[in-house]
């Protein structure tokens, strides 16, 4: 890639011969009135999405039979660049003979695919993919109107990179399943973030909820902290530093034995660790309400040590100094 | 086909008179003027008329430099880092502070947000709804502080002339080094260092008809930088890397030949570009930025409503008119041009911003094919857009 990237290239050049040509003459560009709606037995549904302050404007007129529910017509008019225009032709003519329901279904995806010369050869480069995203997202919005309805009632999962339609859960299972560390990893396994960039990090061509660089380091530090109990519990508790000893036997105490004693107005304080032979022997102080308690060097301590036994170590006793 | 080239603010033919004084140094003489033999020494009586042309161009007196470089990219790199490097970094935080303006070149800005990682305080002063930098606001942002003011000459978008003379004068007051970007300046307003009181000015030969590549940096007399190219003892040792001959010769009577069309540009150019503008503000919901006086002679920044700049740019590309877009859109990242940003006059500019710039090479009847071409494309994507209300028979 880097041979090619150097001198780098005009955008025009990737455009595919569809894309110019609907560029040229948009087929479908144009409105329906209210009157042809009703002509063919129509109803008439106008969708705007964008706005011209944001670059990309698209407006969506549908004729729809009320009885089967089928888009009889579909037409656009578009402010926007040329592959945005392109897109839109294309939307506008994938809508029509769909009922609704099915209308709703074609992503942005279809539509840039439709417009391959080439299944193989995308027909836009990748930062114009997201041109077609509104394309998409007119369509949402014309049948939300139609239906009288949300238009997020379309949407069934959480979308991070629209333009190469990644939801958030797969983003997240990507990261776990293969291990992922850098965003670029991320777009090489999903392809989010390798069309208009918006999606990685804020700054870019629009602000987005969810951020690829926001992601990665939320699901990274979630597995780090699972990691960290893994190996408390994994690791081989005899062959442990005294320090990590400590901190084993603590976070036990603190999440299993420290509670229970608390809500009994004591606790306990762990004083040391030894190990003599195969045993390791652990020194507490009870401290509170626990000091004296009958139960301190019968019931609860036999309830500790079966806790330390079961999360740590076999072989461990607790001797209460 | 007919082609006609109206993006000469992006790059200029060069004028086959360059082109021809050129010639002689890719395969006759093609010493390196370092050595010591007669292939090198050949070429530096052509070197002194480059350079004599290149002073003269820009009134540079005979003790400043003129340090030819790779363009003006390298020239504004140099400028901001050498600035850094012998001014900010010794004083130990008492020089601090840098002043340029948001519309600058990528070259300038960059440079500066770098040095901001590094702890430098840049301000970037803003422009008027006529996309023109004040004077005055450069002069109440000098503080103790500052150890550099950069504002371009005039600018590569809209084509405004900024108050170069006025801006250099509060700097000299308050004891402040001064360098303008001249790129876009030289050719088409008179340009002269001495007059205009600069410490530093950059350019490129490939904005007035010179070959690409190539440009320089002027420092006053006793003005020294660290050089950002640290090598061989060419220019002085003050810009390593063996001379690019035939692209200094070329710059050399580009220089001259730019100084020479100066009247031109400023009469007949400037009457074509007034007529064509005209002919433009016709069309309707059409407005351009920045006055005509203070503008360069060759630029029109125009915005239409309703039509988006890459859309325009792509009919007017297929009637052969090669001409730019700050669009978003249009740009390799997708993020909106700084420059139309900060102008700001209204929000659309930013997507529906042509630029057409003119040269001494354009002529009048590409003009009246661009007065056909460019209403035909008006008229075509405001009948698809949807954010303007066509009506046909208005």
């Amino acid at each position: 890639m880097a041979k090619n990237d150097l001198i780098g290239g005009s955008i025009w050049e990737q455009y595919s011969k569809k894309v110019s040509d609907r560029m040229n003459d948009p087929i479908n560009r144009g409105e329906i009135t209210e009157e042809q709606a009703a002509d063919m037995g129509c109803k008439l549904v106008v969708a705007d999405y964008g706005a011209e302050s944001c670059g990309d404007a698209v407006r969506l007129y549908w004729a729809v039979d009320p009885y089967s529910n089928e888009i009889k017509l579909s037409k656009f008019k578009s402010f926007g660049c040329g592959t945005a225009i392109a897109s839109s032709d294309m939307m506008a003519e994938l809508c029509m003979g769909k009922t609704v329901d099915e209308a709703v279904k074609i992503t942005n995806i279809d539509v840039e695919f439709a417009l391959r010369d080439h299944p193989d050869e995308p027909a836009v480069p990748p930062q114009k993919m997201h041109c077609s995203v509104m394309a998409y997202d007119v369509i949402k919005k014309a049948a939300s109107i139609y239906k009288g309805v949300d238009m997020e009632s379309f949407e069934e999962e959480e979308i991070v990179c629209e333009c190469a339609r990644v939801s958030l859960r797969t983003i997240k299972d990507v990261i776990r399943i293969n291990d992922l560390k850098t965003v670029e990893e991320i777009t090489a396994y999903t392809k989010a973030g390798a069309f208009c960039k918006s999606c990685i990090r804020p700054g870019g061509h629009e602000a987005r909820e969810h951020y690829l660089v926001d992601i990665l380091a939320n699901t990274r530090a979630e597995m780090d902290r699972e990691k960290a109990t893994e190996s408390v519990t994994t690791e081989d508790f005899k062959s442990m530093s005294v320090v990590r000893q400590t901190k084993a036997i603590e976070k036990v105490l603190d999440e299993h034995i420290r509670p229970m004693l608390v809500m009994d107005g004591g606790n306990l304080e762990l004083l040391d660790i030894k190990t003599e032979g195969n045993e390791i022997h652990v020194f507490i102080k009870y401290t509170g309400a626990c000091n004296g308690c009958a139960s301190s060097s019968t019931g609860t301590l036999y309830a500790i040590e079966a806790v330390l036994r079961r999360d740590l170590y076999p072989e461990i006793r607790v001797l209460p100094v | 086909m007919t082609s006609i080239y109206l993006d000469n603010n992006a790059t200029t033919i060069i004028d086959p008179k360059v082109r021809e004084s050129m010639e002689p140094f890719y395969c006759d003489l093609y010493g390196n003027p370092n050595s010591l033999h007669k292939f090198g020494t050949d070429t530096h009586p052509y070197l002194r008329v480059a350079m004599d042309r290149l002073y003269k161009g820009i009134n540079a007196s005979d003790e400043s430099d003129i340090i030819i470089n790779s363009g003006a990219t390298e020239g504004n790199n140099h400028v901001i880092k050498s600035i850094y490097y012998d001014v900010i970094l010794p004083s130990n935080g008492k020089k601090n502070h840098i002043i340029t303006s948001q519309v600058e070149h990528p070259s300038i800005l960059a440079a500066c947000r770098w040095l901001e990682t590094l702890g430098v305080k840049v301000t970037y002063i803003p422009v008027t709804d006529q996309g023109l930098v004040k004077a005055a606001t450069v002069k109440v942002s000098i503080t103790p502080e500052t150890a550099l003011v950069s504002i371009m000459w005039a600018n590569n978008e809209t084509g405004m002339i900024f108050p170069i003379e006025e801006i250099a004068e509060a700097c000299r007051e308050k004891g402040v080094l001064f360098h303008t970007d001249a790129t876009q300046a030289i050719g088409k307003v008179a340009v002269d260092v001495q007059k205009a009181k600069v410490d530093l000015l950059t350019f490129s030969a490939h904005k007035f008809h010179g070959p690409k590549g190539i440009g320089g940096m002027y420092a006053r007399e006793g003005l020294t930088l660290t050089p950002l190219f640290h090598g061989g003892e060419q220019m002085g040792g003050k810009r390593a890397g063996t001379v690019n001959v035939g692209g200094l010769v070329g710059m050399g009577l580009a220089m001259e030949l730019a100084v020479d069309s100066l009247e031109y540009e400023n009469t007949t150019l400037r009457t074509m570009r007034d007529d064509l503008e005209d002919e433009l503000l016709k069309i309707e919901d059409c407005f351009v930025v920045g006055d005509r006086i203070n503008r360069t002679p060759n630029t029109i920044l125009i915005s239409v409503k309703g039509v988006e700049g890459e859309a325009m740019l792509w009919d007017l590309n297929k009637a052969g008119i090669g001409a730019s877009t700050g669009s978003a859109c249009a740009s390799e990242d997708l993020e909106a041009n700084p420059i139309l940003t900060a102008i700001g006059a209204d929000k659309e500019l930013a997507h529906t911003a042509i630029r057409l710039s003119l040269s001494r090479f354009t002529t009048r009847e590409e003009l009246e094919v661009v007065k056909i071409e460019f209403p035909k494309a008006v008229k075509r994507l405001r009948e698809i857009s949807s954010s303007y209300a066509y009506s046909p028979n208005k």
